[in-house]
């Protein structure tokens, strides 16, 4: 069993198990933290952004790097279409992928990457949830990106940039490997993607090539999300990845499911372990009701899915409370409709009390009536006629991206950052803020960081870990202790042997296999009459027709063999050395009388002169020499194995 | 032999009240827990007292699982549960869940404030009945203890419909429930994988009928429907009040709209909206195209169709009225018929089946009077239609299922009997399987093949495959281990001698035959070796024959060839006991060679 790694980024992870001649692929996360190097993508022109500065390294003097970078506040950007860091393609041939297993949707967004033009021919599993906020995260995506106005004139990609970082300056001097990343994917090989993609249910045994089950058992972190269960007879490896142990709307882990693997693979813990989400949410709450008092509006830059139905849940009802039931609240996103209605029907997948709730029958998410009141609505874009026509300040926005590059959010604090009565409060844990907003400074809007990331954090999953007991564990290098010399920094720490992995990584796990399981029919069950070898152990030699039949394996009856051909019999297993008066004995029975023995230290020999025949009994062997005659031989084995004690 | 035994205690060769016992591995499993509607007294639930005639039921029964929310399928259910005292677990889907206490809420309000029963499960039970089941998804896999395991497929019948799969040790069952394998216009059709269960217990509402195209039948219905409100007549239209109802309401709405008809359409209920919330919330349980144009519009949202007030009976000129329940057997579908029942221009249409001794039942065999309870007697001069729109699988249908998931054994229920009869007939010439239709009470045992598992060492499928794999392809080439099984706390493995030595701890001993041939040939010995090579190599196809130097070994079979230069060669030929076959063939083999 090989595990390896093909992400950098622990909580967007991609593993590749190779286990029982199969490639599992355990999620394929997209790094977009290579987007903070580039300049917003505004889906209206931006004079300020089109007007800033174009940067030359000092002492240097290329054409080709001509207009790829611009300088805002001391802070140097590529103006292009902004790039991903998509999983490391070189380590694991991508078409020779068997299966790919999604956790939850934040870990999708990859897959066209791996499946599309790399001749994937394998099988993508992930729940139903999973699979269709995946696509609106994905579709948001490709529309965010190429629907840029082009205010920043990046319509060709800047390349050159990339062979010239030692002269750039920091950050974009640290870019980890650009030349690996990559555009994001058409339309058509998103959907063409996601095609490919089977929805499974939680605790469904999928069959996995006769191989092994994969089950998918719900991790508590978000509608639909999953940890894997590779189980086969004799194995089993359990992958958690974006798990959650707080009580919010998606249905709790199911941590049974995952006890006494032989191998534990832990990715995607939280991203923020110093805030805890609930005292964001709070934050959050009093920062938007501060604001909106003062006559501000709060802008949010979120995912279409996601903490968006905690935070529409507990933000109307803390308005509510706080005598602003008269704001606003808008969603702006391509998906916005689509996902606030499929939240909706997801009765199965929601917590025991949000599921009670269907059975009245009532929407399990509070904003469904929210709409019906007309108090939260929902756009495709900013400058839709509608929205545009019923939008009233000050209210509460949400829309993406949360990395402020591309989408709304990037218009909205282009209008907003110099009036210092609106604030930008960031709940999105994916991206550091303060470089999110790097290209907006100066800034007089409020900004405040309210990260809510509800994965498990570092002791939540220590104790995790020591409940669940694997064998072995296995973790991207960045959740070890810190190497010596470094600061100390929060850390798994587990009694068990742990293996640790850093992108590029292939690193062998401990689980031997050394058991198949097959079926034994009672045909020849019946045929076989086991014998006391010592107590509670009995054996018998069996002789069996294996049939092997999408890869799992059966025992009958064998047939007999065609007359002629010798075929290998079923092993004797003798457990000691003969006796040799007893030897002699049957030898004399089977009318050899003539045998003479001469004892030495280490066994005896037996000579029959009449024979030509030389018998060398020794402690662990007997080995006969004697000549062609058939007859004399068989006489002679008749005679060795009746007094042989064996099975 | 190990066997699985069946016990219909409703829908043997029947429709109506389906419970099925069903026993295997030891473990008692009650498909179904259902009603029926023909029936006033104790013949309307199952018999439970087959099952013990006194003491507690829970004990012998270790879980229940329920199909659908039709009554016939779950009715009984809080009868087993709060009055005859079964404790144990209950499986049925999340729509199922919902949706159950309603109808049978509705049901009980029919039997105890209409017909004055008593002696009748009361509302609380039916809550406390419901709180006591375990909702599951498709496809989950539910272990219900160690040995018991239970997933349900997608069956389409109506919504949360299921069929379930179950399996104990190497035993495992399909039950269908009802289903349906042609989707419509809110359902999907019923979906199996390859699972090949040992018995396929299958509904057979419809053994014989082949229905024509659905298209047809729509059209049908909606000129039907369309012809006598032109007339000024009024149609009634009983139905259930989930299920089928929702798929005509989509019928006629789009109808409506296409055809620009102003004529009233009522859905007689005030569950109407709160069905149609289920179906909204549920929708993950409809078909593609529902499911794909939710968000933009919901199918549910019917412009044309408002609700029914009983007021509206008496009102003149033409209407089209969906009422509960289904069958005419009681409540205000029954009601509406007495009055429009004696006018020609009126028209009652049958979108389902009917059990015996229901109104429903009597009109569609012809009945020209009606009599009820009251000697009241109501002539039947409207026009009666039967339009089959209950979503249950045909023949064909059948017929595919049992193509899809290949049983060992199929097991009919949920039909009659004489139907039946040449359903049984065409599956067992068909498949070439054994077909039971077992009446009410009757036993029916199944024998199913013996399979133990038992755990094989990897060491010696790998020495097994490398050896097959070494021979030129031939899928009719027989694949033989050799072993030594080992039995240990009632599990078995496997394994390889020398792991088996190892395993227990002690040495093997090992028997060795040496025997020599002498061979008058010139040259050096590994000359003599390589032709001796090519020799065996012909003699003994598929066997592994290697060489170095002057020693060949064939398999575990050594040979060894010894002498100077042109002089003579002596041949020595070693094996183990377990080889002698191979052993002496060889030996053989050079001794004739020699001579």
């Amino acid at each position: 069993m090989k595990l390896y790694c093909l992400s950098n980024d622990a909580a967007k992870p991609c593993f590749v198990l190779s286990f029982k001649e199969l490639l599992i692929m355990l999620d394929c996360g997209l790094s977009a933290h290579s987007v903070l190097n580039f300049l917003p993508l505004p889906p209206v022109p931006s004079t300020r952004l089109a007007s800033l500065p174009n940067y030359t390294p000092p002492h240097l003097n290329d054409p080709l790097l001509e207009g790829e970078l611009k300088e805002c506040c001391g802070r140097v950007f590529v103006d292009s279409i902004p790039e991903f860091c998509p999983p490391l393609d070189k380590v694991v041939d991508f078409s020779q992928l068997d299966v790919i297993l999604i956790s939850n949707y934040t870990c999708m967004m990859a897959l066209p990457f791996i499946t599309e033009d790399t001749g994937f021919k394998g099988q993508v599993y992930a729940t139903e949830p999973t699979l269709q906020i995946g696509r609106f995260y994905l579709e948001e995506l490709a529309e965010w990106v190429s629907g840029g106005a082009g205010g920043a004139g990046g319509a060709g990609a800047a390349r050159r940039w990339k062979e010239l970082l030692h002269v750039l300056p920091a950050p974009l001097a640290l870019a980890a490997r650009p030349r690996s990343w990559r555009r994001l994917f058409s339309a058509a090989a998103l959907s063409r993607a996601l095609a490919r993609v089977r929805v499974v249910g939680y605790d469904e045994r999928v069959d996995v090539y006769g191989a092994l089950d994969a089950t998918a058992v719900s991790s508590g972190f978000c509608l639909g999300s999953a940890n894997w269960v590779l189980r086969s007879a004799h194995e089993k490896v359990a992958y958690v990845s974006g798990s959650s142990t707080l009580t919010t709307h998606p249905r709790p882990i199911n941590q049974a499911a995952l006890r006494g693997a032989d191998v534990l693979i832990l990715a995607a813990l939280t991203q923020t372990p110093a805030h805890n989400p609930d005292h964001m949410l709070g934050d959050l709450c009093v920062h938007a009701t501060v604001t909106l008092r003062a006559g501000g509006s709060v802008l949010c830059p979120v995912y279409p899915s996601g903490v968006l139905y905690d935070l529409l849940e507990c933000l109307s009802a803390h308005l509510d409370t706080a005598g602003l039931a008269g704001v606003p609240l808008y969603v702006v996103s391509p998906v916005a409709d689509s996902s606030l209605a499929y939240s909706n029907i997801l009765a199965e997948w929601v917590s025991v009390g949000k599921q009670a709730r269907v059975y009245l029958p009532e929407e399990p998410f509070p904003h469904a009536a929210l709409v019906r009141a007309g108090r939260l609505k929902h756009a495709r874009s900013l400058h839709d006629d509608a929205f545009s026509a019923d939008f009233r300040q000050p209210c509460v926005v949400f829309c993406g991206h949360p990395s402020l590059r591309f989408g709304a959010a990037v218009h909205l604090v282009e209008l907003w950052a110099s009036n210092p009565a609106h604030a930008i409060i960031f709940t999105e844990p994916d991206f550091p803020y303060l470089d999110a907003l790097a290209p907006f400074q100066p800034l007089a809007m409020k900004a405040f960081h309210c990260p809510i990331d509800t994965s498990l954090n570092y002791s939540q999953a220590n104790k995790l870990v020591r409940e669940l007991r694997p064998r072995e564990l296995a973790l991207p290098e960045q959740y070890a202790a810190a190497p010596g010399g470094a600061a100390p920094r929060p850390h798994i720490a587990a009694d068990v042997p742990t293996v640790l992995l850093r992108r590029g990584a292939a690193r062998a796990l401990g689980a031997r296999r050394s058991m198949a399981r097959a079926t034994l029919s009672g045909a020849l069950a019946a045929r076989v009459a086991p014998r006391d070898v010592r107590a509670g152990l009995r054996a018998a030699p069996l002789q069996a027709a294996l049939r092997v039949r999408d890869r799992r394996v059966s025992l009958d009856v064998a047939p007999p063999a065609a007359p002629g051909a010798p075929r290998p019999q079923a092993p004797r297993l003798d457990c000691s050395a003969p006796d040799v008066d007893a030897l002699v004995h049957a030898l004399g029975r089977e009318g050899m009388p003539d045998a003479r023995v001469e004892r030495s230290a280490d066994g005896c020999i037996l000579h029959l002169p009449r024979h030509d025949t030389l018998v060398h009994v020794e402690r662990h062997a007997t080995h006969v020499f004697c000549q062609g005659d058939a007859a004399v031989r068989q006489a002679l084995r008749r005679a060795i194995t009746s007094c042989l004690p064996h099975v | 032999m190990p066997d699985i035994k069946i016990t219909p205690l409703g829908a043997g060769q029947d429709v109506g009240r389906s419970c099925i016992l069903l026993s295997m591995g030891g473990k008692n499993i009650m498909l179904d827990c259902g009603m029926h509607m023909g029936y006033n007294d104790e013949r309307r639930f199952p018999d439970f007292s087959y099952i013990v005639p006194e003491g507690p039921i829970t004990s012998q029964i270790d879980c229940v699982i329920i199909s659908h929310f039709h009554l016939d399928h779950c009715g009984a259910l809080p009868y087993m549960s709060e009055m005859v005292g079964y404790t144990g677990p209950i499986y049925m889907t999340h729509p199922t869940k919902a949706i159950a206490p309603i109808l049978l809420e509705d049901m009980r309000k029919v039997a105890v404030e209409r017909k004055g029963e008593s002696n009748f499960f009361t509302s609380q039970m039916i809550k406390d009945c419901i709180k006591k089941v375990t909702a599951v998804t498709l496809h989950q896999s539910v272990m219900v203890d160690n040995e018991l395991e239970i997933k349900a497929y997608y069956a389409g019948h109506v919504l949360g419909a299921a069929m379930f799969w179950i399996r104990v040790g190497s035993q495992s069952v399909v039950y269908t429930g009802d289903y349906n394998m042609t989707p419509d216009r809110h359902l999907g059709a019923a979906w199996i994988d390859k699972c090949r269960p040992d018995l396929l217990i299958t509904e057979s509402t419809y053994a014989t009928t082949i229905r024509d195209s659905k298209r047809c039948r729509e059209r049908d219905f909606l000129k039907k429907v369309h012809e006598c409100v032109e007339k000024g007549g009024k149609v009634l239209i009983p139905v259930f009040a989930l299920g089928r109802a929702q798929e005509l309401c989509i019928l006629l709405e789009t109808y409506w709209e296409r055809m620009n008809l102003k004529y009233p359409v009522y859905f007689a209920l005030g569950l109407t909206e709160k069905a149609n919330n289920y179906y909204k919330m549920f929708i993950t349980w409809t078909n593609q195209k529902i499911r794909k144009t939710f968000v933009q519009r919901n199918m549910f949202d019917f412009k044309h169709i408002k609700p029914f007030d009983k007021s509206y009976i008496d009102n003149p000129g033409a209407m089209v009225v969906f009422a509960t329940p289904g069958m005419l057997h009681a409540g205000l579908s029954l009601n509406i018929f007495k009055k429009w029942a004696p006018y020609e221009q009126n028209m009652v249409i049958m979108p389902g089946f009917c059990v015996q001794g229901t109104v429903g039942h009597k009109i569609l065999n012809g009945a020209k009077k009606v009599e009820f309870e009251n000697r009241q007697v109501v002539e039947v001069k409207m026009a009666v239609e039967y339009m089959s729109f209950s979503a249950h699988a045909d023949a064909k249908g059948i017929m595919q299922l049992i193509q899809y998931c290949e049983p060992k054994n199929v097991l009919l229920v949920h039909g009659e009997a004489q139907k039946m009869e040449f359903l049984k007939d065409k599956i067992e010439k068909e498949f070439k399987i054994n077909c039971y239709m077992p009446a009410n009470g009757e036993t029916c045992t199944i024998n199913t093949p013996t399979k133990i598992p038992i755990d094989v060492s990897l060491r010696l499928l790998k020495a097994e495959a490398v050896r097959y794999n070494a021979q030129p392809p031939d899928p009719k080439r027989r694949r033989v281990v050799n072993g030594i099984l080992c039995v240990r706390d009632n599990r078995l493995s496997l394994l390889d001698i020398d792991e088996m030595c190892d395993e227990i701890g002690i040495n093997r001993h090992i028997i060795r035959f040496t025997s020599t041939v002498r061979f008058e040939d010139a040259g050096p010995s590994v000359k003599t070796a390589e032709k001796l090579k090519t020799l065996l190599s012909e003699k003994l196809e598929g066997w592994t024959i290697t060489i170095s130097e002057a020693n060949i070994s064939v398999e575990s079979v050594l040979i060894k060839v010894e002498g100077d230069e042109d002089n003579t060669k002596n041949i020595y030929v070693s094996w183990t006991n377990q080889d002698e076959d191979l052993g002496s063939y060889i030996l053989g083999l050079l001794q004739s060679m020699v001579q």
